[in-house]
C-alpha cells in the first residue's frame, strides 16, 4: 500500500489537535498542549495500521479526533473521499456509521443501567434501521457473531467478565457494518488467555467484513501480531512508519529501537543487550526544540536540538513504504 | 538456585485465606505451600483473581480482617511464624524485615506529604535516627534508586513526579531499612515499556546489592522470564505448577502454563495467523468444581481430573512440581 495510491479508505493529512492549557485568575489559555501535531497517516480497505507509543504521546487523541469525538485544530480527515474534519454534527451523522470505535475499558464504555439488548439495539435506533422485530433479529445475530449466548440480551454489563464485556463492545462497534474501526487499547485491560481470544475474534471479523482497523496500543507484541503496517508516535508526532515486519526487524528511529529492545520476552536465559532510555517523556506543553526525542536519544548530535527532522523515505527491503523522522541513519 | 543444604528464608505451608462475602465464603488462596531461599527471586504468576496478590498481602498480614481470614497454615519467616505474631510485632516486621512495593505508586504514596517526610517516617519508625540523619539517609536512598537531583527532589510531593519516578521513590522507601525480603506486587504494570525496563533493571541491581530475596507478583510472563530464578503459577487460588525458570518456560508441565505461554504474541518470532487460545474462562470462586479447577478448559482432561483434585508433588531433586494427572512431559 503506497502513499500515493488514491484508494486509501482513510487519509489523514497534517492533522493537529491542540488543547488550551488554562491558568491564572480568569482561566485564560496560557499555553497549548500539542497532543497531535501534524500527523499524516492512511489506511487502506481491509488493512490494519498499528499505532504505538507511550502514555501521553497522543495516540488516543489521534484516534478520537479521527472519529470526531474531538474537533481537530487543523488538518484534514479524508474518509472515503469526504473531509470529516470540519463537518457539522448533522452532516457527520451518515459517516458515523462507517467509522466506529472500540474502547480500552469495556466496563466504563458500557452503560451499566442498560441491558445488553438495549446497548446493542441503540445504534439501529439512532440510525433508523428496521422495526423492533428486525432490530431484535439483528441483535441476536450480533451476539452470535461475537460468541455470546442469546440469553445475554436480558442481562446487564456487571454480569459479564472483562473479556465478555469487550465482546459486547466489539458487537456494538460492528453493528452498523462499518468500514473502519478505531481500536483504542482493546485488549490491554484483559488477561493473557482472554486477550488471545479477543484478538482472534477481531481478526476473524476483519476477514469476514473486510474491516480496516486503526489499532492503538502500547504493547508492541500485540500490535505486531495484528498489524500490516505500524506507526510509532512520540510527543504528538509520527517518528516512524512502515510495514510491520520491516519496522520490527529493521527499526530506523532510535526511539523505535529502544522501544523494541525494552520489551521483556517470555524466554528465560537470553539476557539480551538492552538499550535503556534515560529519563522520562518530556511534557507536550513545552516539547524540546528540534527533534523532540533528542533529550533521551543515545545518538543525539547538536543538529538534533536545532532542526526538526521531517519524515523521509528509507529503503525498505520489501519495497514497501517506510518513513522515519531522524536526521541520521542509525 | 539449589534448594539442598539451605534453609529457606520464607516457608509457607498449607496457607488458606478466606473472605466472607454476601454470597458465602470465598477461598482466594486455597492450601498453598512454597519456600523462598535467601537471595532468590520467586515469581508468582497468574491471571486476575488467581490469588497472587492476596498471597503477597497475606505474608505481611495486610489483608483486611474481617472480611478476610487466615483459615489455616503457617508463614515461617526467619524462624518465626508470622501468623502467630501480634499486630504490634507485625508492625516491627513490616518495612524493616519484609517490605512491599505496590502496583500503583500514586495511590501507595500519601499525596499530602512530601516524599522526604514519608521516607523519614519509615526510617525513624524502625531505626534509632535523628531527623537530620534520617533525611541524609533518605537522600542517599533516592540517589541509589537513580532519582536525579535527590537533594531537591526529596521535598517534592508525589504529584510533581512522573509514574516511573514515583515507583522509584516507593522502591527507595521499601529498601531504606535493608529488608531481607521484598514483595513486589506488579511493580511495573502501570508503567510504560521503556520506564518498565528502567525500573526492573534497577530492582534487580538493588536486589544484588542488598542481598535480598524477592517475591515478584505479576501477570507478565516476560518480566518473570527475565528476572526470576523460580516461578509459581497460580490458578483459582491453587498453585498448579512451580519450577525453575528455564524448566517452566522450556518444558511447562501443566496444560494451563503451556496454554498461557502459547497465547502470548511473540515479538521476535514470525507472525502466525491465529493465536492458540485457552478456551472458556476462569471459573467463579464461589462455584468451584470438585476436581481440577482447570479441567473444564483443559484439552487433556479426563474423568479422573473432574473427580479428584490433583496436588502438587515436589520433586526433591529439581524442586519442580506440578498439580496434574496428565502433565505435558
Amino acid at each position: 500500500m503506497s502513499a500515493d495510491q488514491p484508494e486509501a479508505l482513510l487519509r489523514v493529512e497534517g492533522l493537529k489537535t491542540y488543547f488550551p492549557v488554562r491558568g491564572g485568575v480568569f482561566l485564560t489559555a496560557q499555553a497549548q498542549c500539542k497532543a497531535v501535531d501534524d500527523v499524516s497517516i492512511h489506511i487502506g480497505p481491509g488493512e490494519t495500521l498499528g499505532l504505538v507509543g507511550e502514555s501521553g504521546c497522543g495516540k488516543s487523541t489521534l484516534g478520537k479526533t479521527i472519529v470526531r469525538l474531538i474537533k481537530p485544530t487543523d488538518g484534514r480527515i479524508l474518509f472515503d473521499g469526504s473531509d470529516l474534519s470540519s463537518m457539522s454534527e448533522r452532516a457527520l451523522k451518515p459517516h458515523r456509521r462507517q467509522v466506529q470505535m472500540i474502547f480500552q475499558d469495556p466496563a466504563d464504555s458500557l452503560n451499566s443501567r442498560h441491558s445488553i439488548g438495549n446497548i446493542l439495539e441503540e445504534p439501529f435506533i439512532i440510525h433508523g434501521i428496521g422495526d423492533a422485530a428486525e432490530r431484535d433479529r439483528r441483535v441476536a445475530r450480533l451476539l452470535d457473531v461475537v460468541g455470546l449466548p442469546s440469553s445475554a440480551v436480558e442481562r446487564f454489563p456487571f454480569e459479564f467478565s472483562g473479556g465478555q464485556r469487550q465482546r459486547i463492545g466489539i458487537a456494538r462497534a460492528v453493528a452498523l457494518n462499518p468500514k473502519l474501526i478505531i481500536c483504542d487499547e482493546p485488549v490491554s485491560a484483559l488477561d493473557v488467555s482472554i486477550q488471545s481470544q479477543i484478538l482472534n475474534l477481531m481478526l476473524d471479523l476483519q476477514q469476514e467484513m473486510n474491516l480496516s482497523y486503526l489499532f492503538i496500543a502500547h504493547d508492541l507484541a500485540v500490535v505486531k501480531h495484528v498489524s500490516d503496517r505500524i506507526a510509532i508516535m512520540y510527543l504528538g508526532r509520527i517518528v516512524e512508519m512502515g510495514g510491520a515486519d520491516e519496522v520490527y526487524e529493521r527499526p530506523k528511529h532510535p526511539y523505535t529501537q529502544a522501544l523494541i529492545s525494552a520489551i521483556p520476552e517470555p524466554v528465560p536465559g537470553g539476557k539480551r543487550e538492552r538499550q535503556i532510555l534515560a529519563g522520562d517523556v518530556p511534557s507536550p506543553i513545552d516539547p524540546p526544540s528540534g527533534c523532540a526525542f533528542h533529550t533521551r536519544c543515545p545518538h543525539a548530535q547538536p543538529k538534533c536540538s536545532e532542526e526538526r527532522p521531517e519524515l523521509r523515505d528509507v529503503v525498505a527491503r520489501t519495497g514497501e513504504e517506510h518513513v522515519v523522522a531522524c536526521h541520521f541513519d542509525v | 538456585m539449589s534448594s539442598e543444604n539451605k534453609t529457606p528464608l520464607l516457608s509457607v505451608r498449607n496457607l488458606v485465606v478466606e473472605f466472607s462475602t454476601r454470597y458465602g465464603p470465598v477461598r482466594a488462596v486455597d492450601d498453598i505451600s512454597f519456600d523462598v531461599y535467601p537471595n532468590e527471586t520467586v515469581g508468582i504468576v497468574g491471571e486476575s483473581g488467581c490469588g497472587k496478590t492476596v498471597t503477597g498481602l497475606t505474608l505481611l498480614q495486610l489483608i483486611p480482617m474481617p472480611p478476610g481470614r487466615i483459615v489455616q497454615g503457617s508463614i515461617n519467616f526467619d524462624g518465626r511464624d508470622l501468623t502467630k505474631l501480634s499486630e504490634k510485632e507485625m508492625q516491627e516486621m513490616r518495612g524493616s524485615d519484609i517490605s512491599m512495593i505496590f502496583q500503583e505508586p500514586m495511590t501507595a504514596l500519601n499525596p499530602v506529604f512530601s516524599v522526604g517526610n514519608q521516607m523519614i517516617d519509615v526510617l525513624r519508625r524502625h531505626k534509632n535516627l535523628t531527623r537530620r540523619q534520617a533525611r541524609e539517609l533518605a537522600i542517599n536512598m533516592l540517589d541509589t534508586v537513580g532519582i536525579p537531583a535527590p537533594r531537591k527532589r526529596i521535598d517534592e510531593y508525589p504529584h510533581q513526579m512522573s509514574g516511573g519516578m514515583r515507583q522509584r521513590v516507593m522502591i527507595a522507601m521499601a529498601l531504606s531499612c535493608g529488608p531481607k525480603l521484598l514483595i513486589a506486587d506488579e511493580p511495573t504494570t502501570a508503567l510504560d515499556v521503556t520506564t518498565q525496563a528502567q525500573v526492573m533493571e534497577q530492582i534487580v541491581k538493588l536486589q544484588d546489592e542488598f542481598h535480598m530475596s524477592m517475591i515478584l507478583v505479576t501477570h507478565d510472563l516476560g518480566v518473570v522470564a527475565e528476572s526470576c530464578d523460580r516461578a509459581i503459577v497460580m490458578y483459582c487460588g491453587n498453585i498448579i505448577e512451580t519450577a525453575a525458570i528455564d524448566d517452566l518456560f522450556h518444558k511447562p508441565q501443566h496444560p494451563y502454563t503451556r496454554g498461557l505461554l502459547d497465547s502470548i504474541p511473540r515479538i521476535r518470532e514470525e507472525r502466525i495467523t491465529e493465536l492458540p487460545i485457552i478456551r472458556g474462562m476462569v471459573p467463579d470462586l464461589l462455584h468451584l468444581p470438585d476436581g481440577c479447577r482447570f479441567a473444564d478448559r483443559c484439552p487433556r482432561a479426563t474423568d479422573e481430573c473432574r473427580q479428584d483434585k490433583p496436588v502438587v508433588n515436589i520433586d526433591p531433586v529439581t524442586g519442580n512440581g506440578v498439580a496434574c494427572y496428565h502433565p505435558m512431559g
